[in-house]
């Protein structure tokens, strides 16, 4: 059954088709149907051709399906082939899956929407080009979905474009993905041109063998990395996922938090064997992930957009999956990915579950004292709050833990430092977030209190699955000093991943730092209790003494401001004087001079034409007698 | 016997008197007379040239020119009359929606 795994990105490609072309005609019972068991179709050939996986043995790894040549010139070729190995099989089930639940919690959430039937269109085309990413045999077609779910990105950020600034977003979040891809397509290229293959085995044949060297290499991971910064949303390039916060918030957990973003952390983890050569390009990974990951976290801090505190959150819980990349230890960071993939979603979805409940709003300080009206959101998103805090025996804390100890085994104490700070942030402004929403005295507007309702069950049930999976997902990856062999992920992602030279830590270390994880976890959501429920005029005191720090924190380090002034301003200024001067003066100067140059020779010219027959026949009696006489003289 | 050369001068001086007319007369009606005496000038020159080359040929084209020159008419006076319909007048001075 395994052979059929090409069918998986195919199915909701074919859904999307059909919503795309009847979508408006059909009953929105069945467009939901066909749309959620579409992805559903694919999670189950995911997991049959995960178990598929499973049995045969590694020399036929990885399975290669190619469906055609799709570009020949020469004697270079670029097939239109899907792979199935052990990290696309991770991904595709976690795309699916998540996605699918997704789909399911879209049906209640987008039910009163008017776009209904295009909002399935575009999340079935999503899944499609994510599917596409994360299936593909070479680089090219990789980067086929890598640009197919970016502009799915910017269809779904943009959903409600009546609304300025969703469309504005939408825009924002194309164009800054789109510098980062600049270097992801340099990349391929040297790739194409030094390699001469764009295959995935082809590349790590050449790579292993000695035929890259290392200076190529680092060149070629940095270019590739550049694209996976803006689309991961990394430091500078991360702009743009705060703002993608203007979709509809299923949209917001499926392509900004579970699959899309994460897209760079998968691209690394595939291109592995250049980034442990390179050395210089896994350390600039490390470092620029551990800098996000704090720096992201410091302004969740002040937030009072709901989802926009996640929004930063996903971009540190990013940074985090890239220091396990950094640091060498790929299969850390895919691990983070796919609990990540579980708890943000599962935070998210709750998210919008409040949001529904309340009309709407989205700020904090409306809020607060829910905990009562909303009996199934809160425990849900209390678990994705705790599991995302990395509290222990939850998905969250095994794979922070993963990518801490990594870290630290592998001496990088500067980055581990960074990813401790940083777990006591990512802590205090989960539980800030839950303090604030759901204890505490209501805040909220009284029209909003009046439809104050909990979410139907085609939403709550979705949030429960997720609830379960962001509890339990993580004990594929126990730690090894809970027992060896426990750690079956590690195992299942070996033959993608060759662990280059493991570290090993003793035993007492490796204890303690899972006890420094635990208690900075436990220091942030007390920290967290103090200031928002024992003594909630701690923040407001705190602002009082350090006011600049609160508001370069509230105004997220003028960021925006910066680009805004440095790169966007001169380029709208510099267009407008081109535009003034060139485009104006030179390019309209042109067409409108050849346009008043043969209206003025028309003008001239009609005065021959006096509309008189006799003048006409005069003419006519000229040419004659001037004709006759050349031909007679 | 009429000599063949007193047929040319005749043709010449029948087709420039059609020719002045045409220039001089404001009506649409004597303006078409002149035009048809301008044909038949060179009907005339035809047979003056069958006569003088003793052949039929000339002769036939006149038949032809005869017929055209009947339809020609025919239908350049319903022109004249719808235009004299449309605009109660038939001076040519009068029509020049052509001018530019």
């Amino acid at each position: 059954m395994t052979e059929i795994f090409w069918l998986i990105p195919f199915i909701p490609l074919l859904s999307s088709f059909i919503l795309a072309i009847f979508g408006r005609t059909l009953p929105k019972k069945y467009i939901s149907i066909q749309a959620c068991l579409a992805v559903f179709a694919s999670f189950i050939i995911s997991v049959i051709s995960f178990f598929g996986l499973l049995k045969i043995s590694q020399e036929s790894y990885p399975l290669i399906k190619s469906l055609f040549t799709w570009i020949a010139s020469g004697s270079f070729t670029i097939n239109f082939s899907l792979q199935f190995d052990s990290l696309s099989a991770v991904m595709a089930m976690v795309v699916s899956g998540v996605g699918f639940i997704i789909h399911v919690y879209s049906v209640g959430y987008m039910d009163k929407d008017k776009g209904y039937s295009r909002y399935f269109t575009y999340l079935n085309l999503f899944t499609f080009a994510m599917l596409l990413l994360v299936m593909s045999s070479n680089i090219v077609l990789m980067f086929v979905g890598w640009e197919g779910v970016g502009l799915c990105s910017y269809l779904l950020i943009g959903f409600w474009f009546e609304k300025e600034s969703a469309a504005n977003a939408g825009k924002k979040a194309f164009i800054v993905t789109r510098i980062g891809d600049l270097g992801f397509l340099l990349g391929i290229f040297f790739i194409i041109v030094h390699i001469g293959s764009a295959e995935f085995t082809a590349i790590n044949q050449a790579i292993s063998g000695g035929a890259v060297t290392q200076g190529l290499a680092t060149l070629i991971a940095l270019l590739l990395f550049m694209g996976a910064v803006g689309k991961s949303a990394q430091i500078p390039l991360y702009v743009w996922l705060p703002d993608a916060m203007e979709g509809p918030t299923p949209v917001s957990a499926l392509i900004h938090a579970a699959t899309m973003v994460t897209a760079g952390v998968y691209m690394v983890c595939r291109m592995n064997l250049l980034y442990t050569l390179s050395g210089t390009a896994a350390l600039v990974v490390g470092i620029i992930g551990a800098v996000t990951a704090v720096y992201a976290a410091t302004m969740a801090l002040t937030q009072n957009d709901i989802k926009r505190v996640l929004a930063y959150s996903t971009i540190s819980q990013i940074g985090y999956m890239f220091i396990g990349c950094g640091v060498g230890a790929y299969s850390a960071g895919m691990f983070h990915l796919y609990t990540h993939a579980f708890f943000k979603s599962l935070l998210f979805l709750s998210a919008g579950s409040v949001m529904h409940a309340l009309s709407g709003e989205l700020d904090m300080r409306k809020m607060g004292g829910l905990k009562k009206y909303l009996p199934f959101t809160y425990p849900a998103f209390l678990i994705g709050a705790i599991a995302i805090a990395g509290v222990p025996f939850l998905s969250g804390f095994f794979s922070k833990d993963a990518i801490l100890t990594q870290a630290f085994a592998h001496k990088q104490y500067f980055i581990w430092i960074l990813g401790v700070l940083g777990a006591i942030l990512t802590a205090f402004y989960m539980f800030r977030l839950i303090f604030l929403t759901f204890h505490g005295k209501e805040r909220l507007e009284p029209e909003a209190k009046e439809h104050l309702h909990e979410s139907p069950p085609v939403m709550t049930i979705p949030l429960g699955v997720l609830a379960f999976f962001s509890t339990i997902a993580g004990f594929i990856g126990v730690p090894v000093v809970f027992g060896k062999k426990l750690n079956w992920f590690n195992q299942f992602l070996e033959p993608v991943m060759k662990p280059g030279h493991e570290p090993h830590l003793s035993i007492q270390t490796e204890w303690l730092l899972i006890l420094i994880s635990v208690a900075v976890a436990l220091l942030g959501i007390y920290i967290a209790y103090i200031f928002y429920i024992k003594k909630p005029q701690t923040p407001h005191q705190l602002n009082a003494k350090f006011p600049y720090i609160y508001k370069l924190l509230y105004n997220k380090y003028y960021v925006d401001e910066i680009y805004n002034a440095v790169f966007v301003k001169p380029t709208v200024r510099g267009s407008e004087i081109i535009y003034d001067n060139f485009d104006l003066k030179v390019i309209d100067g042109a067409v409108n001079g050849s346009a008043s140059v043969t209206g003025l020779s028309g003008k001239i010219l009609s005065y021959l034409q006096t509309g008189l027959i006799k003048d006409y026949a005069l003419v006519f009696l000229f040419g004659v007698i001037l004709f006759l006489g050349y031909l007679l003289f | 016997m009429i000599p063949g050369s007193y047929f040319f001068i005749l043709s010449v001086i029948l087709f420039i008197l059609g020719v002045i007319a045409f220039f001089v007369k404001r009506d649409l009606i004597t303006q078409f007379l002149s035009i048809e005496v301008m044909l038949n000038a060179g009907n005339l020159a035809f047979i003056a040239f069958a006569r003088a080359l003793n052949s039929l040929h000339g002769q036939v084209i006149v038949f032809f020119i005869i017929t055209v020159a009947a339809a020609e008419a025919a239908v350049g006076l319903a022109i004249i009359l719808l235009i004299f319909r449309q605009k109660k007048t038939i001076k040519s001075e009068d029509m020049n929606l052509m001018k530019g």
